[in-house]
């Protein structure tokens, strides 16, 4: 049992690459949920949005652009408007697509809404058909569109930075990654003690008294929306760089799920609590992975219980079962209190 | 398929380092692309023993994972073609295939045109009838969700996995352990089948009685039943997984030549015929049942108004458990004619969970007819819609359909305009 | 039937006492202080002469109608809820809706406020056509209503569902609201104004408590006191005795009349008699989906079609207003 690539996998899995990812995207769905008692389940979606909104303006729009049109962008301005593609323009219209038709009926329309949208996405980025498969190349994804990214780093690509752990480029990213998750908390804290915040409390509680009071709760809604998806598309966006590769696998139902139990086990509706919850969420899911798997190759772990791909499939199930469980007996997670938490109401 | 990846610098693999594979791909009667599934495929090592054995999917993909790197032989089952014939009938088997260390080898066999010139069928109507088979099939399991929410409020996200449950309990009894009872397929079948409906039942009885009865008790809310049933279907998803192995199991018995032809307009394989007829028998029965027994109206009573049914007398826990065995039972047989008609694999209903949405909007959440009506044209919809868009997305109509009447009509076509919102 | 059936003194009787009531000594007074900003021009106490002069016929005209709906039709399915030909509200008093159970007083009230379309007809408020404008909106017209069910937010603080009831906050739009200094003086100015009128209902010592916490009648207030922030011309109540012990009761009648004397228009859904024949300056009784009388509070007992309407036609005797119904 090597112990400390279990511990390293741990920690890595505490502050890393998808912890950020999935800190974001927690974000996002606690303004959904939390703030504002919304019930999207296609988190994915908008975070797939971020990662094909960079990935097809620079790879695959972006060149064809340039040859329709004779234009010379360059490789850098591809990546910036790549960014705001990802960040504004596609978490907007996912948003509108799943918002008109649902805000204004109850909730569980929009549950079932977006995980249509989740499933029409996944059919038609993986469709072979060639004249979608030119822009999204299909279940091999894009790649190629990070490069912009990396040439800013300052640190030398070939080191290794922070106990060993990152190579220059990672820790670049990493760091980069803090510092949005700072300024998405701080204005995640701004906005639950403004005026906006105080009516989306309201809207989640009684939409019929905040109407009553001039509030018009339907735009409030579609507001929440759009900006909990930015929040998930910037995490999308990062995990595409962070990786230099956006595919549709990345971005599957089961990714939603996952930030949902980050969400519930920090506690919805408290500002740092999506933060807390991922990284718990994903130091737990790494630890797990790599103890099992160091189980099963030192012959800790029979082989005839688990396996080696089977280490993934008990994993989701040990999830499945403990987002179930949370649900029942303590939704609040661990930093909400029972009185506040969404999930009590009814 | 790796879905994430831990802490590594590059996407974490599968075990399997070695591997061959391909995609059949061929051109169906209108011209347009086609995924041929089905075709079985085995993998000989240099010194002809067999390696492995695998059989396309629903996209035409197979793959076979080798035990190392090194030159293979690929064998195609002519007879598993679906009626189309190899362009080049002498590279079968393909020798000669060498695969190095850690990559996975692709094979390609062209296919043909397909071999259906004694067939006639007008393509509108055969879609047309695909989709009311597939429509009836949804409606099936459709039902078991519909009135689930009409007697207690909830979605439940893991209505799926009873589909799935059936259709596996189906298929490992059938074709895993083969009982063959009076030696005729269709009594075995029919026997797996029965045994499929008693258990999802049994699973649904047990399920309302220690998970959803226990939670409405405890006064929880509506939103957390709903995301408890979500990590369910996460849990079930991957035991079933974990279980049953990431492959299709597919019913081989049934093959394309036993085609039979219906006044020269559409064409069914005997077993679509089988589940057809059966499916129509059922929906009727249970239409009926709703309609003419006491059960069936209070059923119906309850879940169009829980109070009102509750003050004339109705005992409402009651009614929610046979709903939740009745529907359950349903969705089993579901997935077992699922099963029949396409394969058995461990996401099925997950799949088919939206497609049950679908139906079940368009045509009124909460109502039983509704599911009905709401399920079959979202079926007829699904098959139709590949006259216009290419194969592989032909589940976009529905989801479509479904977002589509949110804005027009959102209580669906059957439904109640004050139970939305 | 018209007033003229009864002499001088009984009809004086019939317009409540402008003063403050008994038992609650200057409360009303201080009412008028605290919210009569917006309501100038209003004078209530002429408004309520003028009711003398206005027939007692469903349907009357009245001489200065803040609400008016003509035609007004709504149907369930194949149900018939309300079908209203014509009916307006006095500015400045406090009218009752009634009726039996069934009679469709919710719906019109609904219809009235906007939470609900009605299949035919027009609402003008102040002047202004309010078919098409949206529940939310007319709150901005100067129109607020409460809930039967009391819609207190019971997960924000006191103040917190105080400062909600403001309109036209600057700080709700989403961008301005991550940069505090852009609303910071007109939240402390909500607050102000919400503190204001916490003191008015008394409702102080609960500023900070969850709204949760608070007794039924004590939302009530709550609810009441929150609507008032909306700065609003006319108050929608929608059965606020429902629900309310008796030793609130009291209270809460003398702030619905503080509103009037305001210059606030209050219209009120009642099943409680007692509260019908103390404040309320007119009657508007509903039976079966229509108006069937209107008229001042002690004329409604004697009115035929109204004792056959709760009681069945083959009942001889008066209504006895006193008995709850």
């Amino acid at each position: 049992m090597d112990w400390g690539s279990i511990i390293e996998s741990l920690f890595r899995g505490l502050i890393g690459e998808f912890f950020i990812v999935f800190a974001l995207a927690a974000i996002g769905l606690n303004i959904h949920f939390g703030f504002t008692g919304l019930l999207n389940f296609g988190q994915a979606v908008f975070m797939a949005a971020g990662a094909y909104g960079l990935a097809m303006t620079v790879a695959t729009i972006g060149p064809a652009a340039n040859r329709n049109f004779g234009w010379n962008m360059s490789e850098s301005t591809l990546f910036w408007v790549g960014v705001f593609v990802a960040i504004v323009v596609f978490p907007v219209i996912f948003a509108l697509v799943m918002g008109i038709p649902t805000l204004r009926l109850r909730a569980d329309y929009l549950a079932i809404v977006t995980i249509a949208v989740a499933e029409i996405f996944r059919i038609v980025v993986r469709s072979p058909t060639p004249s979608i498969k030119k822009w999204t190349n299909s279940s091999d994804g894009l790649t190629g569109f990070s490069g912009t990214f990396y040439e800013m780093s300052p640190f030398d690509t070939q080191g290794r930075y922070l106990f060993n752990l990152f190579t220059g480029n990672q820790f670049f990213l990493v760091l980069v990654g803090w510092v949005i998750l700072a300024i998405a908390a701080t204005i995640c804290w701004l906005l639950i003690r403004s005026p906006w915040g105080r009516v989306l409390k309201a809207i989640r509680e009684d939409e019929d008294a905040a109407r009553s009071l001039g509030k018009n709760a339907y735009a409030y809604k579609m507001q929440a929306l759009i900006l909990g998806g930015i929040f998930g598309a910037v995490g999308g966006m990062i995990r595409a760089i962070g990786f230099s590769v956006a595919q549709p696998d990345n971005f599957i139902t089961d990714v939603t799920f996952f930030v949902w139990v980050a969400l519930i086990l920090g506690g919805a509706g408290k500002v740092l609590a999506p933060i807390v919850g991922a990284s718990l969420f994903y130091g737990f899911l790494s630890f797990t992975d790599t103890f099992l798997r160091q189980g099963v190759s030192s012959g800790l772990i029979s082989d005839s219980i688990i396996n080696g791909p089977q280490v993934g499939q008990v994993r989701f199930m040990l999830m499945g079962l403990g987002l179930a469980l949370l649900a029942a007996f303590r939704p609040q997670g661990i930093f909400g209190n029972k009185e506040e938490m969404a999930l009590d109401d009814r | 398929m790796a879905v994430l990846a831990i802490g590594g610098p590059a996407l974490a693999q599968d075990d399997a380092s070695e591997s061959v594979g391909g995609t059949m791909r061929a051109k169906d009667d209108a011209g347009e692309d086609v995924f041929v599934e089905g075709v079985e495929f085995t993998v000989f090592d240099a010194d002809g023993n067999e390696v492995g054995t695998g059989t396309t999917d629903a996209e035409g993909i197979w793959r076979v994972d080798l035990p190392g790197p090194g030159v293979y032989s690929v064998e195609v089952d002519a007879d598993t073609l679906q009626g189309f014939e190899l362009r080049r009938p002498d590279n079968n088997p393909l020798t000669g295939v060498e695969v190095q260390t850690n990559t996975e080898k692709n094979t390609l066999f062209p296919l043909g045109e397909r071999r259906v010139a004694e067939s006639n069928s007008i393509q509108v109507v055969q879609l047309f009838v695909d989709g009311i088979k597939l429509g009836m099939i949804i409606a099936m399991c459709a039902i078991g969700l519909s009135l689930i929410y009409g007697t207690t409020g909830l979605t439940n996200f893991a209505h799926g996995e009873m589909v799935t449950l059936g259709a596996m309990v189906g298929f490992v009894f059938h074709v895993t352990w083969q009982f063959d009872f009076l030696g005729s397929w269709m009594t075995s079948l029919a026997f797996a089948a029965v045994l499929a409906i008693i258990l999802t039942g049994f699973a649904g009885f047990l399920f309302n009685e220690f998970v959803w009865k226990r939670l409405r008790n405890k006064g929880a809310s509506l939103i957390s039943a709903l995301v408890v049933s979500i990590g369910l279907s996460i849990f079930f998803r991957y035991v079933f997984l974990f279980q049953f192995g990431g492959r299709a199991g597919f019913y081989r018995d049934y093959r394309i030549g036993n085609q039979v032809e219906f006044f020269g307009l559409f064409t069914m394989v005997r077993k679509d015929i089988f589940i057809v007829v059966l499916s129509a028998i059922v929906l009727i029965g249970v239409a009926t049942a709703l309609r003419k027994t006491r059960a069936g109206k209070a059923m119906r009573a309850v879940a169009d108004n829980r109070d009102l049914a509750e003050s004339s007398g109705i005992d409402v826990e009651q009614v929610i458990r046979w709903v939740w065995i009745v529907g359950s039972a349903l969705a089993g047989l579901g997935g077992v004619l699922f099963g029949l008609t396409e394969n058995v694999n461990w996401e099925m209903g997950f799949r088919l969970l939206l497609l049950m949405f679908a139906g079940v909007t368009l045509g009124g959440l909460g109502t039983a007819y509704g599911a009905l009506l709401g399920s079959i044209i979202a079926g007829v919809f699904i098959q139709m819609s590949t006259l216009v868009i290419p194969g592989d997305m032909k589940n976009i109509g529905a989801l479509l359909a479904l977002i589509i009447i949110l804005l027009v009509r959102p209580q669906g076509l059957l439904g109640r305009a004050e139970r939305i919102g | 039937m018209t007033g003229d059936q009864y002499d001088n003194e009984f009809k004086d009787e019939l317009i409540p006492d402008a003063g403050p009531l008994p038992g609650v000594p200057g409360e009303a007074s201080d009412m008028s202080v605290a919210v009569s900003d917006k309501i100038a021009g209003v004078d209530s106490v002429a408004a309520r002469a003028a009711l003398a002069d206005v027939a007692w016929e469903p349907g009357a005209k009245k001489p200065d109608p803040l609400l008016v709906a003509d035609n007004v039709v709504r149907r369930f399915g194949g149900l018939t809820a309300v079908d209203v030909d014509h009916v307006e509200v006095q500015r400045g008093v406090i009218t009752a809706l009634i009726g039996p159970n069934g009679a469709g007083k919710t719906t019109l009230f609904n219809l009235l406020t906007n939470f609900d379309t009605p299949d035919e007809g027009t609402r003008v408020f102040d002047g202004q056509n309010i078919d098409k404008v949206p529940a939310h909106k007319i709150a901005n017209y100067g129109m607020v209503r409460t809930f039967q069910l009391t819609k207190a937010l019971s997960k924000m603080t006191v103040i917190e569902n105080m400062k909600l009831g403001a309109t036209g906050q600057k700080g709700e739009s989403l961008w301005r609201s991550v940069l505090p200094f852009l609303w910071k003086d007109q939240e402390k100015a909500v607050e102000a104004r919400a503190d204001a009128l916490l003191e008015r209902f008394k409702l102080m010592h609960m500023r900070d408590e969850f709204a949760g916490t608070m007794s039924g009648g004590q939302r009530k207030l709550l609810e009441m006191a929150r609507a008032l922030m909306v700065e609003p011309s006319m108050v929608m109540l929608d059965e606020p005795m429902a629900g309310v012990n008796p030793a609130l009761t009291q209270s809460l009648l003398g702030h619905v009349t503080g509103l009037r004397d305001a210059g606030m228009t209050v219209l009120f859904v009642e099943h409680d008699m007692d509260m019908v024949q103390e404040i309320s300056d007119w009657v508007i009784v509903m039976a079966e989906g229509r108006i069937i009388a209107e008229g001042p509070p002690a004329s409604i007992g004697q009115n035929k079609a109204v004792v056959d309407a709760y009681l069945g036609s083959n009942h001889d005797s008066a209504l006895d207003l006193d008995t709850e119904l």
